[in-house]
């Protein structure tokens, strides 16, 4: 043999290293399965979350921190893009490897309950305490409660002060008044009113106070109460007084548009709070969104996050992190929370104490009584039932269907 | 492997020229040794290729949810999925618009490709920089570039219509990105202007292996410009057009970033393809079987075409 066909042989060895390497790491995926211990002293929870931006990862950060000293725990944190989340539980679930404790997006814990991933809270023992009936309804599945959610959100109608003055106009009330207030103050460069019509839930969610405050209902949505709504926004699309940008816009960018003055009303809600400060020159006030006639309740979806415990399969685990779980929506952790991050209390009897210290709460503090849950009637059908409505509202706004005839094809699609 | 191939791998710049004679070798060390080196494409190939085809074509089949993964469980359905996905009144509309996608963009794309392709063929100062400059929307992140196309075809604010104002018989604002029939143009466009890099950088390189004497010669039978081209320039790029459509219509069948950065299938579903409602269904709704089955039916299509794209360059070496 020369020494040339040597030189093959090792280059071939080495070009099959990584094959040696790969049965390496599968054999020893199995071993680490078996981590947590189980027993005895339990001195750390993972928690996962998908506050990855400021304020709302420092706020947190304190706020479990908090909750972490008082059941006497460390905490190892890990947070992810709220995009990320849902495709980083189930890979979790899939490989068992699943947190102690675990943030969700409300509409989405009955999703995740329904795969078995989370364990009930009746088992631990866990008091809801005021948490409003809507909210709960959210984190219930199947009659159990898998999660617990300290504070919410939800939408109101901003205004800009300044150019409302200007046209001596009053922040609207109802529905004809909305049209009229936003009729006249378009002109120019500026639309009267923006909103998020845009193809994904953030514009479902946009319209549903319309819906409901209206007699409609998710279940079935070919209904003339849900027309009703949506031609109130097709109205309001036609005469010019929204742009039809408004089918593309996030609710982020309605807020650029409200900032930058290219309209002088808009649908949002208050984690722009941020970015409307940018803007040192923007007054802005708050209302409910207008109601269909004088005197109707207004019904709105609420936004934020619950905190479940997963079934990770270690009981000592499971039962520390519950107490964690519980410590966050105590009074301490829930003002804290709701001030630094600008949401408000799902326990109406702690808002006074946090529309103290903010008053732009106030005008969503006083809707939580009154908050529905997305998911409350279909729970894991939401997905489907919400991007129906998405497409309903797109095709009245801009695919030329009349209200009727977009919602009966997304209804019977 | 075939001579046309070994021109478009390596960009046209490998010297053409009769094919080396395998050696050959009888002993059985040495066969051993052929035999490791392939092993490793061989496990790659079924690892990273084999197992997500397999993996998807049985998902296709399965009730494949959110609670799979938790479970493990994915029971068996058929052909429900596919039956599901079909008859979903969004899957007429995103079948035409991805046919509709892809016959644009490729039109768009070769034919400036071309053009751009032919233009650099003739050397002049700066070509070279000029050249490297077409490249550059191949090195804008996506994500970055359609951010910055939504910018400019805003409506109200876009640079695009505020030029557009200037002109005097344009009257009103194209909506671009809002309206049903206009945003799959704008989508076809911003794709056109990502594909014409690679149509440019594979017809130049396929424009270099024509030989200059062809032209010379042609040249003196009378064939100059428009008959060059006709009869020098074309029959001889043909291999490397049958390439360049092939793939990119391969390319275009299932292209997502695009779409779900400009209008992610909006407004009311105009701009809604294969592969975007496939998305849609997996990762919006959970529901990875409809969504698995989806991807598979693009699969299919895009087969067609490889099978095309394999028996034109069988016939081409017959040739």
């Amino acid at each position: 043999m020369t020494r040339f066909s040597r030189a093959r042989v090792a280059i071939a060895a080495a070009a099959a290293l990584p094959l040696v390497l790969v049965a390496a790491c599968s054999g020893s995926d199995g071993g680490t399965d078996g981590d947590g211990g189980g027993d005895g002293d339990v001195t750390e929870l993972h928690v996962l979350d998908y506050y990855n931006n400021d304020p709302n990862k420092t706020v947190w950060q304190g706020v479990l921190d908090a909750c972490a000293a008082e059941v006497g725990v460390e905490l190892n944190r890990e947070s992810v893009p709220g995009g990320d989340l849902i495709a980083k539980v189930l890979q979790m679930s899939s490989s068992r490897t699943l947190p102690d404790v675990l943030m969700l997006d409300n509409p989405d814990v009955q999703q995740i309950a329904e795969s078995g991933a989370l364990a009930p809270l009746s088992q631990f023992g866990l008091d809801p305490g005021g948490i409003a009936e809507g909210v709960l309804s959210a984190s219930t599945y199947e009659d159990e409660l898998y999660a617990l959610q300290p504070v919410t959100n939800t939408i109101a109608l901003f205004y800009n002060t300044q150019v409302l003055a200007d046209a001596g106009i009053e922040p609207p009330t109802t529905w004809e008044e909305l049209e009229t207030a936003a009729a006249a103050l378009t002109e120019g460069d500026q639309y009267g009113l923006a909103l998020s019509a845009i193809n994904t839930y953030e514009g479902t969610w946009q319209f549903l106070p319309f819906m409901w405050s209206n007699g409609g209902d998710e279940a079935d949505i070919a209904t003339e109460e849900v027309a009703g709504a949506l031609q109130l926004w097709k109205d309001l699309l036609d005469s010019g007084s929204m742009s039809q940008s408004v089918v593309t816009w996030s609710q982020a960018d309605v807020a650029d548009q409200f900032s930058s003055g290219n309209a002088a009303m808009m649908v949002n809600g208050p984690w722009n709070f941020g970015t409307l400060a940018e803007n040192a020159e923007l007054e802005y006030g708050i209302v409910p969104i207008p109601a269909p006639a004088a005197g109707d309740t207004v019904v709105s979806p609420f936004g934020g996050e619950a905190w479940a415990v997963p079934q990770t399969g270690d009981d000592a685990r499971m039962a520390v992190a519950a107490e964690f779980v519980q410590c966050l929506v105590g009074e301490d952790a829930v003002v804290d929370a709701a001030v630094g991050t600008n949401t408000v209390p799902t326990d109406p009897s702690l808002s006074a104490a946090v529309v103290e210290q903010v008053p732009n709460l106030a005008s969503f503090a006083e809707q939580v009584p009154d908050l529905r849950a997305r998911t409350g009637e279909l729970g894991p059908e939401w997905p489907t039932q919400a991007t129906a409505i998405y497409e309903a509202v797109q095709n009245a706004l801009v695919g030329g269907m009349s209200p009727e005839d977009a919602l009966a094809q997304a209804q019977n699609g | 492997m075939t001579s046309t191939e070994v021109r478009v791998g390596s960009g046209g710049l490998a010297p053409p020229g009769p094919a080396r004679p395998a050696r050959r070798r009888s002993s059985g060390r040495g066969r051993l040794v052929q035999v490791a080196f392939l092993i490793p494409a061989a496990v790659y190939l079924v690892l990273f290729f084999g197992y997500p085809v397999v993996k998807n074509i049985t998902m296709g089949f399965q009730e494949y949810t959110t609670r799979t993964f938790y479970t493990g469980e994915a029971p068996w359905v058929g052909f429900a999925n596919y039956v599901t996905a079909v008859t979903d009144p969004v899957f007429d509309r995103a079948l035409l618009n991805t046919g509709l996608f892809t016959v644009g963009s490729i039109l768009g794309q070769f034919t400036i490709g071309l053009a751009i392709a032919l233009f650099f063929h003739r050397r002049f100062h700066l070509s070279g920089v000029l050249r490297s400059l077409l490249l550059l929307p191949w090195l804008v992140p996506m994500i970055a570039a359609s951010a910055v196309w939504r910018w400019i075809l805003d409506t109200d604010h876009g640079v695009l219509n505020r030029t557009l104002d200037l002109l005097p018989f344009l009257d009103g604002r194209p909506a671009w990105l809002t309206s049903t029939t206009l945003a799959l143009v704008a989508v076809i466009i911003v794709n056109i202007w990502l594909g014409i890099p690679f149509n440019a950088t594979i017809l130049y390189g396929g424009l270099q292996e024509i030989p200059e004497e062809l032209y010379e010669a042609g040249s003196l039978d009378g064939a100059t410009g428009a008959r060059a081209f006709r009869h020098i320039t074309w029959p001889l790029l043909r291999g490397v057009v049958t390439v360049v459509l092939v793939l990119g219509v391969v390319y275009t069948l299932k292209v997502l970033d695009v779409i779900l950065g400009l209008t992610n299938g909006g407004p009311a579903n105009a701009t809604q393809t294969i592969s975007t409602f496939s998305y849609h269904m997996s990762f919006r709704e959970f529901d990875f079987g409809v969504g698995a089955a989806l991807g598979n039916i693009l699969v299919l299509i895009s087969l067609v075409f490889a099978i095309v794209y394999l028996r034109l360059n069988r016939r081409a070496i017959d040739e």
